[in-house]
């Protein structure tokens, strides 16, 4: 039994990897891609710590193999800034003191990234109830529901 | 003298002593005063213990002096999480 | 009047930054993904460690045969019990705590019995996470399984299963005969208990029940450990403090402390329940077994299992008062779980009850049990939440009873300056009374409720600690400004201590740049924890800065050719004064760093501190709720926090701190508890079943920052970290009193017990 051989497209550059058949996408990313901005919860898809593109879907890395990825085309959070600009959201996660320990920061940032790309202006329930399958555990969510809010009217300025 | 309250557990293990006048000039000079008295209180002492001076508490703090009139309280040392 | 005019800081200081909202200096790794917490960091050649675990609750352990495990291609090392010297049941220093060494080692690694599920027998290292898998398959352990027993009020009793066999109850005289599961009794009192009860004239008296509850950190504990041939031993970990981390493995394993350099990697939450070793020492053993680096990381099923979720509890309060309001007497007996060995948070439990209260005679006793359950480890103001959870629930059907407004009867009965608190000393100035008149004047407690709405207050009280505290600061040649602090940020720390040493120093906040040095490169700082980082760091800055401030106005004056006296440090710069001020300019911070090497050196300073004076902290929470009468379901419809935080260095941050407490509590009064079978197995292990709050379960969390300066504190500042989550179980629980008329004496109110309650009543709508 060996590994599967795979080409995907990540944050718009073609990788090459081989995967065992049990890893997932999440493993791959981390471990192989060493792309570490996703991070590992709960690996059952209940905490959003993985939450990633795939296809322009919004998924848990944890809940996809690596072998079910081939020539497809997936985004972290390490694709969110351009260069040195930051994506809207992340500012406006560092101006509302969004974060604190900041691990759960990069699901909800690709979470809150989908949302508004199909949700230009959403309510604060909308933002709670999208949100609702990223834990945090430090922030009471407040400021990050500002924060998703404050980004979206900035992005609707265009 | 300094006043001594023992609070809890500690003044069990002074015999059910809570309160002792003591000539205490710093707190290591406390703990030696209340061992001599009562050696079951020696491990505990080592083992953590707060200690309030007229009000404010302190933590390892042996080399904390202790006034003539001062108000001491010996409590069980406190953490956090 | 600004804030900065009114602010309390050291002279000379610049008042420009602390008090305001900077920007986090570890903000933009963290939103890009660059930042490195535990699971992040990787070696060249490391080997992945896993733990295999007791399936029992409670067995002997007859034997470990790992011979076939060994034999498995890409098995390095493997060790047991028998790798770990037994350790003398003694209290040892370790850091600032003492540790029972003896229970430790068996936590970390089980010897005669196995005594909860998830408890570790062996770990091995191998080349791939697969076979590590299957290697823990081929390990053969012999176990002679023993009846189990983990809730409290059973584990008390005389015929109950037994964990240890040499554990008699301390603080009760006689010492017992027979040993038992109660680890110790302990008790406060002052004044005369029974007098008080008598001159009361409504006397309300209630039990309750807790369930164990977990910290719910996001990041599952990790370690990464690279030993040498020399044995040196260099550890990259998620804790809370890493000086207590190398502390303990360096007992453990019978290393110089000076040997070990640990590295805290960011922190993915911790909340008390990283501030214990679980996978370090197992990683250090198992690295010096294979040499080469082996990676440890915890599964989400291993930390609900295996880490310290915090205790569950029976707690009975009995409270008097006079008719008009006034409390006569207080008595609460509070059992709490300890987990496997002793150690539960009871005595703080014990102290803090009736901590905000001024109340003449009070008596509290607490007991300390041991049972099949995972050793408690810190949650965030450990103890208090589960007893003031009990009297906050008394005061308020006190109220209702005398007909008294609850906060109309908390401030009647409110500690002040000068109040002796029950567990001893006198309260210097706290800011309690502010937290309720703050709440009180708020547009949501007069705001209109309907049907099956209820609102509810509680007030919560925490020590907070200082501690052992290192910071450096150095200033660099272009003026910019190097931090070190030794206690792992959790939240914000970073950007607290660049704004003190900003505006202590005179510089540009963008200037400092501050990092947590590892082990090798600070001195010695006690965990993150008790409230304390910016409280500590804070003081140890100012005291870094002053050295450096001394240092400059000695330069000056030796380049000026003018006395000490006639120079002083304001606002970033030293200035000539007298007669010296007409002859040369002020000299800045930056200057002075171009000039360093031919002034004397390289400029610095280190705060070295063991802090004292932590101000004591009280909040006072308000919550809306709705019940839906059909399912039993809680809405949390509003929610406001009041807390004395003495100042907010930056009020984002302390502002999350109260946001992130309440929440927690929520979710403990609601949700949150461990279930478990008859067979003493977990049975929600995983985020699914383990309810903890999501965004669409809250809605904002009003802060209030009321500040009541701290007079020990250059800058009045009092920790305000754990504090937020005593309140709200409390008050969650009072507003579903009002909502439903229903007391609820047993967490959590979930749906279930919610639906129970309604249906035993009449009042489940269908």
């Amino acid at each position: 039994m060996g590994k599967h051989h795979l080409t995907a497209t990540v944050n718009g550059d073609e990788v090459e990897f081989l995967c065992e058949t049990e890893e997932t996408l999440l493993d791959v990313l981390r471990d192989t891609l060493h792309l570490t901005g996703s991070k590992e919860g709960c690996a059952s898809g209940d905490c959003g710590a993985c939450s990633v593109m795939l296809d322009g879907r919004l998924v848990c890395a944890c809940l996809v193999l690596g072998c079910e990825v081939g020539g497809r085309r997936i985004e972290t959070i390490e694709g969110m800034a351009r260069g040195e600009m930051l994506h809207p959201l992340q500012q406006k996660f560092l101006d509302h003191a969004a974060l604190q320990c900041g691990i759960c920061t990069p699901g909800f940032l690709v979470a809150a990234k989908a949302l508004l790309e199909t949700h230009a202006d959403p309510t604060e329930t909308e933002v709670r109830y999208w949100l609702a399958g990223n834990l945090c555990r430090c922030t009471g969510y407040d400021k990050i529901v500002t924060a998703v809010m404050d980004a979206a009217a900035e992005m609707r300025k265009g | 003298m300094a006043r001594v309250v023992l609070v809890g557990n500690l003044a069990q293990l002074a015999g059910a002593v809570a309160e002792v006048d003591l000539p205490a000039t710093s707190v290591k000079h406390l703990f030696e005063l209340l061992s001599e008295r009562h050696p079951a209180l020696t491990r505990h002492l080592e083992e953590g213990v707060a200690v309030a001076i007229d009000g404010q508490i302190y933590q390892d703090a042996l080399l904390e002096p202790i006034g003539p009139d001062s108000e001491v309280f010996v409590l069980p040392q406190i953490a956090g999480g | 009047m600004t804030m900065a005019d009114t602010m309390t800081a050291p002279h000379g200081s610049s008042r420009t930054y602390v008090g305001t909202r900077t920007i986090r200096p570890d903000g933009v790794d963290k939103v890009t993904g660059r930042a490195r917490f535990g699971a992040d960091f990787n070696l060249a050649g490391q080997l992945v460690g896993r733990v295999l675990r007791s399936p029992h609750a409670h067995a002997r352990i007859l034997s470990i045969d790992v011979s076939r495990a060994a034999a498995l291609p890409g098995v390095k090392a493997i060790v047991t019990r028998d790798d770990f010297p037994d350790q003398s049941s003694e209290f040892v220093p370790a850091g600032e705590m003492m540790m029972n060494y003896r229970d430790v080692v068996r936590n970390v690694m089980a010897r005669e019995k196995a005594l909860y599920e998830g408890h570790a027998v062996a770990a091995v290292a191998a080349t791939s996470a697969a076979i590590a898998r299957r290697a823990l398959k081929l390990i053969e352990v012999r176990y002679e399984v023993l009846p189990h027993v983990i809730d409290v009020v059973e584990a008390m009793r005389p015929d109950a299963p037994l964990l240890h066999d040499d554990l008699y109850t301390a603080g009760v005289e006689p010492r017992p005969e027979k040993p038992s599961n109660v680890a110790k009794r302990i008790e406060i009192a002052q004044g005369d208990i029974e007098a008080g009860f008598h001159k009361a004239e409504v006397i309300i008296e209630r039990e309750f029940r807790t369930a164990p509850v977990h910290q719910g950190y996001i990041e599952p504990h990790a370690a990464l450990a690279s030993v040498s041939e020399d044995g040196s031993a260099e550890l990259w970990c998620s804790t809370q403090g890493h000086f207590i981390v190398r502390a303990h493995c360096a007992r453990l394993l019978g290393m110089d402390i000076a040997r070990i350099r640990v590295t805290a990697s960011e922190i993915g939450g911790g909340f008390g329940g990283k501030t214990v070793v679980y996978l370090e020492p197992l990683a250090i053993a198992l690295s010096k077994k294979a040499n080469r680096p082996v990676k440890m990381v915890m599964s989400r099923e291993e930390v609900f299992k295996s880490s310290g979720p915090t205790s569950g509890a029976t707690v009975r309060v009995k409270l008097g008062a006079t008719r008009d309001g006034r409390f006569t007497a207080a008595f609460a007996e509070l059992k709490y779980q300890a987990g496997a060995f002793q150690g539960s948070p009871v005595q703080p439990g014990v102290m803090c009850a009736f901590a905000p209260y001024d109340i003449e005679h009070v008596k509290v006793i607490g007991y300390d049990v041991v049972s099949n359950r995972p050793k408690v480890a810190a949650y965030r103001a450990p103890g208090a939440p589960i007893s003031e959870y009990a009297v906050e629930s008394v005061v308020d059907e006190l109220a209702k009873t005398l007909d008294i407004d609850p906060i109309d009867l908390r401030m009647q009965n409110a500690a002040r300056e000068g109040t002796k608190a029950a567990y001893g000393p006198k309260f210097g100035p706290i800011g309690f009374e502010e937290t309720l008149n703050a709440i009180k004047k708020t547009e949501h407690w007069n705001a209109p409720l309907r049907k099956w709405q209820g609102r509810g207050v509680a007030s919560g009280f925490w020590f907070n600690i200082g501690g052992e505290t290192c910071v450096s600061l150095t200033v660099n040649e272009d003026g910019t400004v190097s931090l070190v602090a030794g206690t792992p940020d959790i939240g914000g720390l970073r950007a607290s201590l660049a704004m003190v040493a900003a505006d202590e120093l005179g510089v540009p906040y963008e200037k400092v740049r501050p990092i947590i040095g590892d082990t090798g490169s600070v001195g010695f700082n006690f965990l993150t924890g008790g409230s304390r980082s910016a409280f500590s760091g804070a003081m140890a800055v100012v005291e870094a800065a002053k050295q450096i401030k001394s240092d400059l106005c000695a330069r000056a004056a030796k380049l000026w050719d003018v006395k000490l006296d006639e120079v002083e440090f304001e606002r970033g710069h030293v200035k000539p004064l007298g007669a010296a001020a007409d002859k040369v300019e002020p000299m800045s911070v930056a200057d002075f760093a171009k000039v360093a090497g031919k002034t004397g050196g390289p400029i610095g300073g280190n705060g070295r501190i063991n802090a004292q004076g932590a101000g004591p902290g009280f909040g006072t929470h308000l919550v809306d709720l709705e019940v839906d009468p059909e399912t039993g379901r809680v809405t949390i419809l509003r929610y406001t926090v009041a807390q004395d935080a003495g100042r907010a260095i930056h009020p984002s941050y302390v502002e999350g701190q109260m946001q992130g407490g309440a929440v927690q509590g929520i979710g403990w009064a609601l949700n949150e508890e461990y279930v478990y079978g008859t067979d003493g197995k977990l049975q929600n292990a995983g985020f699914l079943d383990y309810r903890m709050p999501v965004a669409s379960d809250v809605p904002m969390i009003d802060a209030i920052v009321v500040e009541v300066p701290n007079p020990r504190h250059p800058y009045g500042v009092r920790g305000v970290g754990e504090v937020p989550i005593v309140p709200p179980l409390g008050a969650v629980a009072n507003a579903m009193e009002q909502a439903t008329g229903i007391r609820f004496t047993e967490l959590p109110m979930s749906p279930p017990r919610v639906l129970q309650a309604l249906k035993e009543r009449g009042l489940h709508k269908v």
